[in-house]
């Protein structure tokens, strides 16, 4: 097997102390706190649009997505775009880490007791050295409808 | 140059350069089919084009070339070498024809007869493919009779094919799409730069400012095209019309340059040729017939495109035979579009508009031209689809002008921004009649009934929906909603409260993301010049989310309104006009005619006006008793009838006759008012024809009764006051003593109380117990276990009849039905009669 086909890039966030992995081929672009405007009666887990460069982006806030507690007051969010579709998307977590570069051999399946709102979305789970990191199925996270029917 | 015919040659030549590779690359596959048909469809598109174009020389040489491809493909002739030369020097033949068009803007002199022999030679299998190939090996200028023309440019590239490139559209957006991000930019600097005096940065500034205005510009202009691209068919469609009919017809074209966005144009090219269409078969008339009414016997189509308002219009006008508004009326009854008594009491104007709707053509024969009844009904669907709007006016014997209003560009709109709890939003320039700034002191106040804010705005009840509750963005303080967007779809206006209302500003409207297209309230997104993302309000779809705007016919076909609230049960009304200005309406089901009678006719007797109607006397009553019946002409009238007496109810005019979900919303104290809704996009006066009866015969009522020595009793349920106060008087002249209550639970309280009553009506809808629950209430037990019971309903379908049958009801009857009312009500009580 040649060395592509073994191992998958993730660009790591962190939200709520907890590390994600974001494939890095569908990554456009990582963006400090931007301006962003509500869109009303937008589904909850979305936070707004922006503007990227002329693009009007949908930023979906992930812990409102994963069922965490809303971030707290006077921190600002990170942005890490991400292609669906040929539409863009803005993915809010708390802090944006390296890229890792990971065998795709030594990926584990979800534990079968995790959350059934992140099983949806867990790819799988990576055991690192003092963190366990926790693979985002991009596409499954921006299907809102998914989660209205798990809810 | 004509633009037609550089646009002909650039892409002949292009094509022409395609087809040299692909008949190589078809030498090397000759089995390829996907190949073949390319080939073919391309010297086919070269044909077909010269044909438009009149290019006879060109045309039969291309159509000799086709001939051969065409056999290939049939499998009839091989592809060899020789077969392949033969079109080769077909296409260099074209070549060189080609080139001489764009020296000369004619086509050369000569014939190609040499070489069409050859090609139908190969093409009819006559002469083997070696035949071709031999005479394919005798040089050019023996075939071509001009050589030395087309000799000198054969080698050079077409100077029109190079002046001009094709580009993919795509990256036309993708440019557009930089140059807003530059902008944006560049107004950020000039931001920046205002707060600093003296910058060293100012002169280079103000020359990027310039540069980057000049670029926007003329990226927008790449998107640009002359109106007249869409107008290059119509001569050769009016003049092949004109010979299939026998008619003559002139098409005259003005404003052909006048520029609109690609996008515009692709999408008005189709109604555009229909309209056209259509006033040549319908139209203009054949020349012994203008001959006849004295018209020059040569009608004329006028076309005339100009820019108005941001706005581009576009007329099209014939001097033919006009709409025929008999004809439009026979049809619009044989279809079931409209029924004679409401054609009655439309303008002509109204009338013409039935060609809009869909399945109307007045032409009794169809025809391969028009007349199918597709038509113009998908004309205006696609026109207002691109947010334009098609006027029509029509005069018999002079000829129809349809005008259509079109934006210049889909992509840029004019737009007004508003505020609404801190948020900013885009509400399209073009639904926004008015902006009112509403104050609690002035003229202008919100008012509320029952928490719905309504605005009065020059004699008409404004519906108001607040954007901050809409748009559920948080509560605030009260006062703050202070201006007013009055916006207008279709037929139907109300206002927009917002907090602030800022400027207005040119749009790049964007489409939203995928996951936010399920609200229905925004259209769309775009980036103002501060670089904040902001959302474009849809007017239609706030209209269509407000439940006291009916959308009336603006509901997208397909959609089946639901009628599970009774509040959307339609009612046929009458509109009409009377003293003040304000529109009024009563219930068609309510007036037994329209009448119009000449002012002489009228006579005073009893301290009243009266007219001579059907040998009686039938008094007049105006609907204000201010107001005088006029001096001279002729005076509308509504006559209510009962058993053999008449009532004039005096009106000024009679406007429409439409059918419309009654929402009472205000009650007045005022007598003859059963209260206020909004009709057809205003306010209307509902009467109360019962206050007009008795004051006609102040023993209407009485005289009714006396008619039937004994009143049957009649119980009506029905928790609308309307239907209440509508029912009333109508039971109460045919002679009948009703009591009303609002709920089955009331009504079973006058069962217990010892009430007894001859028939009960009851409604079906009802919050709480509903009809049919009521049924069974009484059926169950008690004194009305035998009275009969009539169901009144909007639902009349066998299945609702059964349900109604099943619960206790003996009857059932269309809620607007009057006269079935009462004869079900006779019918009935005459078998209880029987019974008893």
């Amino acid at each position: 097997m040649s060395r592509d086909e073994a191992r998958r890039d993730f660009v790591s966030v962190t939200i709520d102390d907890q590390l994600f992995g974001i494939p890095v081929l569908q990554v456009q672009d990582v963006l400090g706190p931007q301006r962003i405007t509500r869109v009303p009666l937008a589904p909850s887990e979305v936070a707004g649009s922006l503007n990227l460069r002329g693009r009007i982006v949908t930023a979906i806030d992930l812990r409102t997505r994963l069922g965490l507690p809303p971030r707290s007051e006077g921190k600002s969010a990170m942005s890490v775009v991400v292609d669906h579709g040929g539409e863009l998307y803005s993915l809010l977590v708390d802090a944006v880490g390296e890229v890792l570069s990971l065998e795709v051999a030594a990926a584990e399946r979800n534990p079968v007791t995790l959350d059934p709102t992140w099983r949806e979305v867990s790819a799988g789970i990576y055991r690192l050295d003092g963190a366990l990191l926790v693979i985002l199925d991009v596409a499954r996270v921006l299907d809102l409808s998914a989660r209205a029917s798990a809810a | 140059m004509d633009d037609l015919l550089s646009e002909f040659l650039t892409e002949t030549n292009e094509s022409l350069s395609v087809l040299d590779v692909e008949l190589v690359k078809l030498e090397q596959n000759p089995n390829d089919p996907e190949l073949l048909s390319n080939i073919f469809r391309l010297v086919h598109t070269i044909k077909g084009t010269c044909g438009f174009l009149g290019l006879p020389r060109l045309e039969r040489l291309a159509h000799a070339g086709e001939n051969v491809l065409g056999r290939i493909r049939d499998g009839a002739v091989a592809v060899t070498a020789g077969a392949v030369s033969l079109i080769l020097e077909c296409l260099d033949g074209l070549k060189s024809i080609l080139a001489a068009l764009e020296a000369t803007e004619a086509e050369p002199a000569g014939n190609d007869r040499d070489l069409i022999g050859r090609l139908n030679r190969l093409a009819s299998g006559a002469g083997s493919a070696k035949a071709a190939n031999a005479s394919a090996s005798l040089p050019a200028e023996d075939l071509l009779e001009t050589p030395s023309i087309l000799r000198a440019s054969e080698d050079k590239e077409s100077a029109i094919a190079a002046q001009s490139i094709r580009v993919n559209v795509d990256l036309l957006e993708n440019l557009m799409t930089m140059v807003s991000e530059l902008v944006l930019t560049r107004n950020q600097l000039l931001q920046i730069l205002r707060s600093q005096k003296d910058s060293e940065f100012g002169a280079p500034l103000q020359r990027l400012s310039h540069v980057t205005t000049e670029l926007q510009e003329g990226v927008m202009k790449t998107r640009m095209q002359p109106i007249g691209n869409a107008w290059a068919k119509l001569p050769r469609i009016v003049r092949d019309l004109s010979r299939e009919l026998g008619k003559r017809i002139d098409l005259r074209m003005h404003g052909a340059e006048t520029e609109l966005d690609r996008q515009v144009l692709e999408l008005i090219r189709d109604p555009l040729t229909h309209m056209v269409r259509n006033s040549a078969d319908h139209g203009i008339e054949l020349p012994a017939d203008r001959a006849a009414k004295g018209k020059p016997e040569t009608g004329t189509i006028t076309l005339n495109a100009f820019h108005e308002g941001g706005q581009i219009i576009v007329e099209i006008a014939d001097d033919g035979r006009g709409l025929d508004v008999e004809k439009i009326k026979q049809k619009a009854i044989a279809t079931a579009l409209s029924s004679e008594a409401e054609l009655a009491a439309m303008t002509d104007q109204q009338i013409q508009l039935f060609i809009f709707k869909a399945g109307f053509s007045t032409k009794a024969e169809v025809t391969s031209v028009s007349g199918r009844g597709v038509g113009m009904d998908v004309v205006r669907t696609n026109i207002e689809k691109i947010g334009g709007a098609v006027e029509l006016k029509s005069e018999a014997g002079r000829g129809s002008t349809f005008t259509i209003k079109i934006p210049l560009t889909l992509a840029i709109v004019s737009a007004l921004i508003v505020e609404s709890a801190g948020e900013r939003f885009a509400i399209p320039q073009v639904s926004v009649v008015e902006l009112v700034r509403a104050a609690a002191n002035s003229e202008h106040a919100i008012e509320r009934i029952n928490r719905t804010p309504v605005l009065r705005l020059r004699n008409r009840l404004l519906p108001l929906v607040s954007l901050r509750e809409l748009l559920r963005l948080g509560e605030r303080d009260d006062q703050a909603e202070t201006y007013i967007v009055v916006t207008q779809v279709g037929t139907c206006t109300f206002g927009i409260m917002v907090d602030r209302i800022f400027d207005t500003e040119e749009i790049v409207v964007k489409p939203v993301a995928p996951i936010l297209r399920d609200i229905s309230m925004f259209s769309g997104n775009t980036i103002l010049g501060d670089g904040s993302v902001i959302m474009i309000l849809d007017p239609n779809g706030i209209a269509a989310s407000t439940g006291e705007i009916s959308e009336g016919e603006q509901a997208p076909p397909g959609e089946t309104p639901v009628r599970s609230d009774p509040r959307e049960e339609r009612t046929a009304l009458l509109l009409f006009r009377a003293g003040d200005s304000a529109q009024k309406a009563v219930p068609l089901a309510l007036v037994a005619r329209l009448e119009e009678i000449d002012v002489k006719q009228v006579e005073h007797s009893s301290g009243g006006p009266v007219v001579q109607y059907r040998g009686k006397l039938m008094p007049l009553v105006p609907l204000d008793p201010a107001y005088a019946i006029r001096s001279a002409g002729r005076q509308p009238i509504l006559v209510f009838s009962e058993h053999d007496r008449s009532m004039g109810l005096v009106v000024d005019e009679i406007v429409d006759i439409i059918e419309e979900s009654l929402a009472v919303e205000l009650v007045t104290d005022r007598p003859g008012l059963i209260g206020s809704a909004i009709v057809a996009g205003k306010a209307t006066d509902l009467i109360d024809a019962g206050y007009y009866l008795t004051l006609a015969y102040s023993d209407w009522f009485r005289a009714a009764d006396e008619m039937d020595p004994k009143p049957k009793r009649v119980l009506l349920v029905d928790d609308s006051p309307f239907f209440r106060n509508l029912l009333t008087p109508l039971l109460a002249v045919a002679g009948y003593e009703v009591t009303t209550v609002e709920s089955g639970d009331r009504a079973l309280g006058l069962c217990e109380a010892g009430e007894d009553f001859d028939v009960i009506i009851s409604d079906i809808e009802m919050p709480g117990m509903n009809g049919l629950e009521f049924a069974s209430a009484v059926r169950g037990a008690g004194r009305w276990k035998k009275t009969p019971l009539v169901a009144l309903s909007a639902h009349s379908s066998p299945r609702d009849l059964d349900r109604g049958r099943a619960a206790g009801f003996d009857d059932y009857v269309a809620k607007f039905d009057r006269d079935a009312l009462l004869s079900t009500l006779s019918e009935t009580l005459g078998q209880e009669r029987g019974a008893a």
